[in-house]
């Protein structure tokens, strides 16, 4: 045993803290609290990997479609609601920061700071929601809902509409379902991780109140953490892709 | 043959099996069903993956009972069509994907790297309801009439002109999905961070190496076949036309999204079986893995060309000529890294002490039978070959070598290697040889008259064939019946082997894993105190050191 690799051995680290509390959340198949800790932060990653794939599968088909049938998205895409679109953005960055902040909290030991923060996280979430769930109306409203009451009467004639864009050949204003079936499958499902997310928010806030991560165990809060950024950014790249690349290039 | 053999049990008059084991820890059955303890989920999974097994297999023999004859007398075409979709979902999502990693790496993963547990048993124990939902969302569709999709879900079949339960088996297999994610994830966490001190990459046993490349596989790819399930869903219920040509849809992006998960899961299920040939024959050829750096990169390399290569499902479904040519190539590239393993498996039976107990036949089975079907999958991954072979019973034939005749002969393999690690006693040696020798006879009777009868060109999934093919048929047929045979058997001396059979010790193979240094069956928590990895693994000479100082010891 002379030759043994003893300079990884967590055993080394944990008596170097003199004096280290166990604590009641650690498990006892880890070697050591920091084990524990990486571990879940690192099973975190990988399952945020598994997201991505999970999206991936979807950015996929928009961009062959994409590319297909340029026109198509083109002019759907003008119709959707950039304004409301750029505030969901500023909202979400705003929740994705009070989450930060909330890691940080958590860091330092302070409760109250913390359950503020969760609660703005949940608070802007819920914006963010509201404000899809009024565009998803407007969608309604102008027939763009795919299915049977789609209407491509807007981008085979916008002069009837008001819209100074130049009206595409019918069949090919037929594709603009399937965008449209792309932003609602897309965005759906980023909102669908979005209430995930908010319900697992109310869990933590409540645990978070009851003083769980006060104490130094923070792993929770720090894995959440990621989740609730991974879902912002896959907004960061919903948000170009499906608005704003190549707005009008008809003119 | 020699008749030699380096099983080595203790005195039967005085031994007994460890009064505390994780077996005897806790009572009752909510012990079990609400356990975190990776032993015994993978003993859950062990008893419901056989259970699935049978009825997939009970499929099978229905199919071949059909073929026995050139008219379609025993069920109509209908019910021929879910026969082979019930037997090709079950058999490849509830059982080949779980097969190994779930049961022997769940066992052993964590005792090989010198940890108590997985990283996550909560998770582990998780993934285990998930696959017990999807088996019973799956049994679910098969009881409400069944689903004839084919195991590809192929659209439009599958969207747009089916009424059989599409929807029920999808969610069953979505559900199936996420078991097989969240196992991978566990063990890349657990070989990632739970390592006993000492047990450095390149000491880890090459079953541990494989199921990390197979995890891998399942991590990335598992979630490309749900958003593809989930496409199809929103097609068949709303039709959204993403793969529907009327509405600007493309049926082979379904294609490209189904096969980049499903061609790597063949890697999945094929790769951890490789890693339980490698300690098996390690272990009766008393020698270390030759080239064991370059045994562990194969794994990983057969995970990497894993994902470059889906495309060669569908040379015939109109893909360009370049990119076709291109897979055909990449795909080529795995048979380099798959010839890797075989031939170092083959220098180490070289000049060793073999010995030939029932986990070396089945794995001398694995090998011949391996080789066979992979060197035909190069056949089918040459444009030309392709071409004329694929859609018949060429590719039946291939991929049953490769699965059954690999992954099965592996997977049993295994499981007769671990029993008494696993339950601390043996199986009976003369009736499991014979069960190995009739698996070995059934299979090469059942499956390589498919070869020839797709190479003639019998087309797959028929229930009627011309009348010149029915000589080749009934053989097949015949096979089967064997098979049967072969698999019923295991199951039976097993099963008996719990209560009557000899208490096999720590390390009845003398083998050198962590695992076998250990009381079988082990501890809860494995190790009593965290072991120290000091040698290599495979190292016989530590081996032999150890036990003739145990044996010092004891005088």
């Amino acid at each position: 045993m002379a030759n043994t690799v003893a300079t990884t051995h967590p055993e080394v680290a944990h008596h170097a803290h003199d004096e280290h509390v166990v604590l009641p959340q650690h498990r006892h198949h880890f070697e050591t609290e920091e084990q524990q800790r990486e571990a879940g932060s690192f099973g975190m990653w990988l399952f945020l990997l598994t997201e991505i794939m999970f999206f991936g599968g979807l950015f996929f088909a928009y961009l062959l479609y994409r590319n297909w049938y340029y026109p198509a998205f083109a002019v759907a895409s003008n119709q959707l609601n950039v304004p409301e679109g750029a505030i969901n953005t500023a909202v979400l960055i705003s929740s994705g920061f009070c989450m930060a902040l909330g890691v940080w909290a958590a860091e330092v030991k302070k409760k109250g700071f913390l359950v503020l923060m969760l609660v703005l996280t949940t608070f802007f979430g819920l914006v963010f929601l509201g404000i899809k769930a009024d565009e998803y109306h407007e969608k309604y409203e102008k027939h763009h809902i795919p299915g049977a009451s789609f209407s491509t009467a807007m981008f085979t004639h916008p002069a009837d509409f008001g819209i100074k864009e130049e009206p595409i050949a019918p069949d090919m204003a037929e594709h603009t379902q399937l965008f449209f079936f792309l932003y609602f499958a897309m965005t759906g499902m980023h909102a669908f991780h979005m209430v995930l997310g908010i319900g697992i928010l109310f869990w933590l806030t409540w645990r978070a109140h009851k003083g769980e991560f006060s104490e130094g165990y923070v792993a929770p809060i720090e894995n959440f953490g990621l989740y609730w950024h991974f879902v912002d950014i896959v907004w960061l790249f919903l948000f170009p892709l499906l608005y704003l690349i190549n707005r009008h290039p008809l003119h | 043959m020699s008749t030699a053999t380096i099983l080595h049990l203790p005195n039967q008059a005085t031994a007994t099996i460890p009064k505390k084991n994780y077996i005897t820890a806790e009572h009752g059955l909510l012990s079990w069903l609400l356990t975190g303890d990776h032993k015994r989920i993978a003993m859950l999974y062990l008893i419901s993956i056989t259970f699935f097994f049978f009825i997939g297999g009970a499929f099978a023999g229905l199919i071949r009972l059909e073929l026995l004859t050139p008219q379609p007398d025993l069920v109509s075409s209908d019910t021929y069509n879910k026969f082979f979709t019930m037997h090709g979902i079950i058999m490849i999502f509830l059982f080949l994907v779980p097969s190994v990693p779930a049961t022997l790496g769940n066992f052993l993963i964590p005792v090989m790297l010198g940890a108590k547990d997985l990283a996550f048993p909560k998770i582990n124990l998780l993934s285990w309801y998930l696959y017990m939902t999807a088996g019973v969302v799956v049994l679910t569709s098969l009881v409400m009439g069944g689903v004839d999709t084919g195991w590809t879900f192929t659209t439009p079949l599958s969207t747009h002109y089916l009424n059989t339960n599409v929807m029920t088996t999808a969610v069953g297999v979505f559900i199936a999905g996420f078991s097989s994610i969240f196992t991978g994830l566990n063990f890349i966490v657990t070989i990632h961070r739970m390592r006993a001190p000492g047990m450095t990459w390149f000491r880890m046993p090459l079953f541990v190496w494989s199921n990390y490349a197979a995890s891998i596989l399942m991590v990335l790819g598992t979630p490309v076949l749900a958003i593809a399930l989930v496409l199809v869903a929103l097609e068949r219920t709303l039709g959204i036309g993403v793969f529907d040509p009327t509405k600007g849809g493309d049926p082979l992006l379904f294609q490209h999204l189904f096969w980049f998960y499903s061609h790597p899961a063949v890697y999945i299920m094929i790769l951890p079986g490789m890693g339980v040939i490698s300690e098996v024959i390690s272990t009766f050829s008393r020698k270390r893995v030759f080239g064991y750096t370059a045994v562990a990169f194969s794994s990983v390399a057969i995970a990497l060309f894993g994902f470059f290569v889906w495309a060669h499902h569908m040379f015939i479904m109109g893909v360009s000529n370049y990119s076709a040519l291109v897979f055909s190539l990449l795909t080529m590239l795995v048979a380099v890294p798959s010839a890797i393993k075989i031939f170092n498996w083959a220098f180490t039976l070289q000049k060793g002490s073999l010995t030939f107990e029932t986990p070396m036949l089945y794995a001398f089975g694995f090998m011949g039978l391996f080789t066979i079907g992979g060197l035909t999958g190069v056949f089918l991954g040459s444009l030309g070959m392709d071409i004329h072979l694929t859609e018949t019973y060429f590719i039946v034939a291939h991929f049953h070598f490769v699965m059954v005749g690999g992954m099965l002969m592996a997977f049993l393999a295994g499981v007769h290697f671990w029993w008494p690690k696993m339950t601390g006693r043996m199986y009976p040696e003369g009736l499991s040889k014979l069960a190995a020798v009739v698996t070995f006879i059934g299979f090469n009777l059942t499956f390589l008259p498919q070869f020839i009868l797709g190479y003639l060109g019998m087309p797959r999934r028929y229930h009627a064939y011309p009348q010149e093919f029915q000589v080749l048929n009934v053989l097949s047929t015949a096979g089967a019946t064997v098979l049967g045979v072969g698999y019923m058997l295991p199951m039976i001396y097993l099963a008996w082997s719990l209560k009557y059979g000899a208490i096999a010790g720590n390390n009845p193979w003398q083998a050198t894993g962590l695992e076998w240094q250990i009381q079988s069956p082990p501890l809860t928590e494995n190790f009593p105190i965290t072991p120290i990895m000091d040698h290599e693994a495979y190292d016989y000479e530590w081996l032999a050191h150890k036990m003739e100082q145990e044996g010092n010891d004891v005088g």
